[in-house]
């Protein structure tokens, strides 16, 4: 007999947080064992070049100094990649951006490492460098890899544009540009590795996707998977930071560590983080419309250009959910959307929370607020006019069987701050030195990996004889609260308290691979697995309880640390009791829950497919007031409305609601990574500027619950999707104070009050874009570097 | 280097140590003591995760020397819980999920314990001024500032009741 949940959708404290408030939680950098050696890495002077000669000789005859180690001491593959393998663990033949390593060393102290390595004489033969996506593309331009610069190009067709724009009463063209932004996971990136008995490897670290960093060190050092065994240290975030640029530290501590045979130690600087770690992709947009006078769209031409850097990494996935969402939840008939990636020498792009989707989704909602001005319309009006409703059939042509509430986020969005009454009086307001303007957007998003491929996970729940419970799961937690969902759901299945659950830091050797934690998979695919774990060993307890009572199975429950009878709720036994009973039976106390996700596909040459098994839908708006005169932007209001399916915690659904609009804001109005002929300019947080508490300001959340079929107690995702439309909601909102459009993320003073960026010269003064941009000023600057 | 003495109390305990003068507070913190709680963020005393008290007051523990905090009193976030009682901040901060990934969680509790020590009844605006130098990824500050709020009310509850 169903009875209410008593502990889903509870706010319940975190599992992990009494360590993190009492400072005994353990991150990467905080351990530490007898005898360990630190290692360092010596990197890239130079953007693009080719090696001619490394000697080590001076820097391995220091005293303290154990091994100094370059490509050739790698016994096995040399080079890593998900996609395609060619990021070198240390350069070959050839550096290809300023984060490129090319030896390592590993010494008694970190001083001793860090002599070695100035040590080391490495000479270059520089090459051309390409550091912008456009110029990559043309045929004359510096080739990175092979000889073609570029590696992606994914493309959506649906329909006939050409008959599409000849029935648009008009056609709106728009260009966008977005930034390089550096995921600013506040611990910086450090692993132990330990060289095991019997061979193998163990290492201990920041890593956020242990199975394919093990993959990648097993084959590195020819060894088994088996023998390598990666244990995810409490993890100071990651937003999808921590997987190539781990995987790269991994295997090079790994192998200093099976080199010297002793512990092996690596902790980047904030410096090193910044410099080596990928980014967030930059992209370069060309929106095509055609509209109707009525506000209907009846074409949409869209080409996008991503900067991958140096390496693939996770740009064949990421550039892959931009084409697939590139149209956003738009009705259109005829859609022709190309999306390509690029490589140039700047910092390697991968994954990064939205993983392609707060691209398109700032040009998508600003055209749609330039739609809207063109027909007379308000956002509001225009958004509801096109939105998406169940059945609608996508720009892939997946059609949409689940509750698709895109219309109820938006209207109740739009309720809770007022938005069209506001929208209209400031669009009228006076000319002042501070204006006010609010802007919405909105957006739907796949849930999951979708068809980039397999999508299954595995958890364990294992019952000890006095009643607690250990589980442990593939899917990790970085701080966005995994480990205290899938306690919840195991403590909600066995009828338990929280406080009787331990979770356990993931570690490669004792969970099944469960794929990457990425695409805000935790909860539907490990809270699913979850479940399924703790529903095996409930049966077991059951049975037990069944043989211990007389009394049939299904007239059994478990509640509330009790095992009941099911119609009176008279209590039998205690939970612990069940346990030990359980025990005594030779019945098991283990499950172990595995998950797979519904099917996908993708056919990539007719550009169409199921892509995702199910979608989520979301609604943000902005209240902004510019400060006219130096083109300052506060966000002084801010509405988050997110249809979660079902919050398992309402607590850790909020943290997710705040902290995504948070890293969207700093999207929209703060972060930028500038390189500048392949050339970093930003390596610290003096420089490269996150939001701090003066720049967030209260947030509206709305949780909005239709429960679906494809999730445990009809849960779905949150992570990214309240990353991923702060930014066009505040550029939209800018619109409504000023009048002006800004085309280039972030909206900073200089974007918002002059319309384009400044850029700094080596010297640190200002130079206007356009002027900096000339070959004279850019010859100058040379010369003066 | 010519190493230096240097007497100070950690946590209410006295240390006599004799570090190089170059070292900083946080490395001595970390890797002399194992006080490991203090975070290492960015080093140059930007995102605060090294925030500890010095003489009751908030600083970066990175830009701090070793001679420096001869006679001082220092207090880390090991520190924070007395008498095997969890400090009200820490209550409260696991209480309105202002915990997430747990990187920045041990500065920002320092420096709001230097806010409450000196404003028992901040407001909003002086919360977020309080932590302004302490750097968070994860919470978007709502739920750390919501925490602040019902710690100080805790605090001052405890403090009527202890009256």
């Amino acid at each position: 007999m169903p009875h209410p949940h008593t502990i889903i959708g509870k706010p319940a404290r975190r599992v992990d947080a009494l360590g993190k408030v009492t400072g005994t939680a353990k991150f990467a950098e905080d351990y530490s064992v007898a005898h360990q050696l630190f290692g360092k890495v010596l990197r890239a002077t130079q953007p693009h070049a080719r090696i001619l000669r490394i000697d080590t000789l001076k820097a391995a005859q220091l005293d303290g100094v154990e091994a100094v180690l370059t490509a050739d001491d790698i016994p096995g593959e040399k080079a890593f990649g998900i996609v395609i393998k060619n990021q070198a663990i240390l350069a070959l033949d050839r550096v290809r951006y300023l984060g490129d390593g090319v030896a390592l060393v590993a010494a008694r102290t970190k001083e001793i490492a860090e002599r070695a390595s100035a040590l080391i004489e490495v000479e270059y033969d520089p090459l051309s460098v390409v550091s912008d996506p456009e110029e990559a593309l043309k045929p004359d331009a510096p080739k990175i890899h092979g000889d073609d610069n570029t590696f992606v190009h994914h493309k959506v067709r649906k329909g006939d544009i050409t008959k599409g724009f000849a029935e648009a009463d008009f056609i709106i063209e728009r260009r966008f540009k977005t930034q390089f932004v550096e995921h600013s996971y506040i611990e910086p990136e450090a692993v132990l590795a330990e060289p095991l008995e019997h061979g193998g490897v163990r290492i201990t670290g920041s890593v956020q996707n242990l199975f394919s960093s093990r993959r990648s060190v097993a084959a590195a050092l020819t060894l088994d998977l088996n023998k390598v065994q990666i244990i995810q240290s409490t993890l100071g975030g990651s937003f999808g930071g921590k997987d190539e640029v781990m995987t790269s530290m991994c295997c090079r501590a790994a192998l200093l560590a099976m080199r010297t045979g002793k512990p092996v130690k690596m902790v980047n600087t904030r410096e090193e983080s910044f410099l080596e770690s990928y980014k967030r992709h930059p992209y370069v947009m060309e929106y095509r419309w055609g509209g109707k006078n009525d506000g209907s769209i009846t074409a949409m031409e869209i080409r996008c250009i991503a900067d991958g850097g140096a390496y693939a990494s996770m740009s064949p996935f990421v550039t892959w959910r931009s084409a697939v969402q590139a149209t956003g939840p738009y009705y259109c008939e005829n859609v022709k959307t190309d999306v390509y990636a690029v490589y140039t020498n700047n910092n390697y792009t991968g994954a990064m929370r939205g993983f392609g989707s707060p691209q398109v989704n700032f040009a998508i909602e600003s055209m749609m607020d330039e739609l809207a001005e063109r027909v007379g319309k308000d956002p509001l009006e225009i958004r509801l006019q096109n939105g998406f409703e169940r059945g609608a059939l996508t720009a892939t042509g997946q059609r949409l069987n689940h509750t698709v509430s895109l219309k109820e986020v938006l209207t109740r969005a739009a309720h809770e701050i007022g938005f069209q009454e506001k929208w209209s009086r400031y669009r009228n307001a006076p000319d002042g030195a501070k204006k006010r303007g609010i802007g919405i957007a909105c957006s739907y998003r796949g849930v999951s990996l979708g068809a980039e491929g397999a999508d299954a996970a595995g958890a364990i729940v294992s019952v000890q004889t006095d009643g607690s419970v250990i589980v442990s799961a593939g899917i990790t937690d970085m701080g966005q609260g995994a480990q205290t969902q899938m306690s919840q759901i195991a403590a909600e299945v066995l009828g338990i308290s929280m406080d009787r659950v331990q979770f356990l830091n993931t570690n490669t050797s004792g969970v099944p691979d469960s794929g990457p934690t990425v695409a805000s998979r935790g909860t539907i695919m490990g809270g699913s697995a979850a479940k399924n774990a703790a529903e095996t060993v409930r049966v077991s307890l059951i049975a037990a309880a069944s043989e211990m009572t007389g009394l049939p199975a299904d007239t059994l429950d478990l509640r509330e640390d009790y095992l009941v009878d099911a119609s009176t709720g008279e209590r039998l036994s205690t939970f612990s009791e069940l346990a030990a009973e359980c025990f005594r039976q030779g019945k098991p106390l283990y499950g172990f829950g595995w998950h797979k996700s519904p099917k996908t596909s993708w056919h990539d040459e007719e550009g169409r497919g199921e892509a995702y098994f199910t979608f989520v839908y979301g609604a943000n708006i902005a209240e902004v007031e510019v400060d006219t005169e130096t083109g300052k932007v506060d966000v002084i209001d801010f509405v988050s409305a997110h249809d979660v399916g079902k919050a398992i915690n309402r607590n850790t659904v909020l943290g997710q609601f705040y902290g995504g609009a948070a890293m969207g804001l700093g999207y929209g109005l703060l972060e930028e990574f500038e390189i500048e002929d392949a050339r970093p300019k930003q390596l610290n947080f003096d420089e490269y500027l996150l939001p701090t508490s003066m720049d967030v300001p209260r947030i509206h959340p709305i949780i909005v619950e239709n429960e679906d079929a494809a999730g445990p107690y009809g849960a779905k995702s949150v992570g990214e999707p309240t990353n991923e439309i702060a930014a066009p909601a505040v550029v939209n909102a800018i619109f409504n104070a000023t009048g002006k459009r800004v085309f280039e993320l972030p909206a900073n003073l200089e974007r918002v009050l002059l319309g384009h960026a400044l850029r700094r010269t080596s010297d640190r003064g200002a130079v206007l874009k356009d002027s900096a941009n000339d070959a004279e000023s850019c010859k100058t600057r040379r010369s003066r570097e | 280097m010519t190493r230096v003495t240097v007497k100070t109390t950690i946590n209410h305990r006295k240390y006599e140590l004799a570090p190089d003068p170059n070292q900083t507070l946080l490395d001595i913190l970390r890797e002399e003591l194992g006080l490991t709680g203090t975070k290492r963020g960015c080093e140059i005393g930007q995102c605060g995760a090294c925030t500890v008290l010095i003489d009751g007051r908030a600083a970066n523990s990175c830009l701090v020397l070793a001679p420096q905090i001869d006679g001082k009193e220092i207090l880390t976030v090991e520190g924070l819980a007395s008498d095997g009682r969890l400090h009200p901040l820490q209550e409260s901060f696991m209480d309105h999920d202002a915990v997430h990934c747990g990187f920045c969680t041990p500065g920002m509790l320092m420096s709001a314990k230097d806010l409450l020590d000196h404003a028992p009844h901040p407001s909003e605006e002086e919360i977020r001024v309080g932590i302004s130098g302490n750097l968070c990824r994860c919470t978007g500050y709502v739920q750390i500032v919501d925490a602040i709020h019902d710690a100080a009310e805790r605090l001052g509850k405890k403090e009527r009741i202890e009256n």
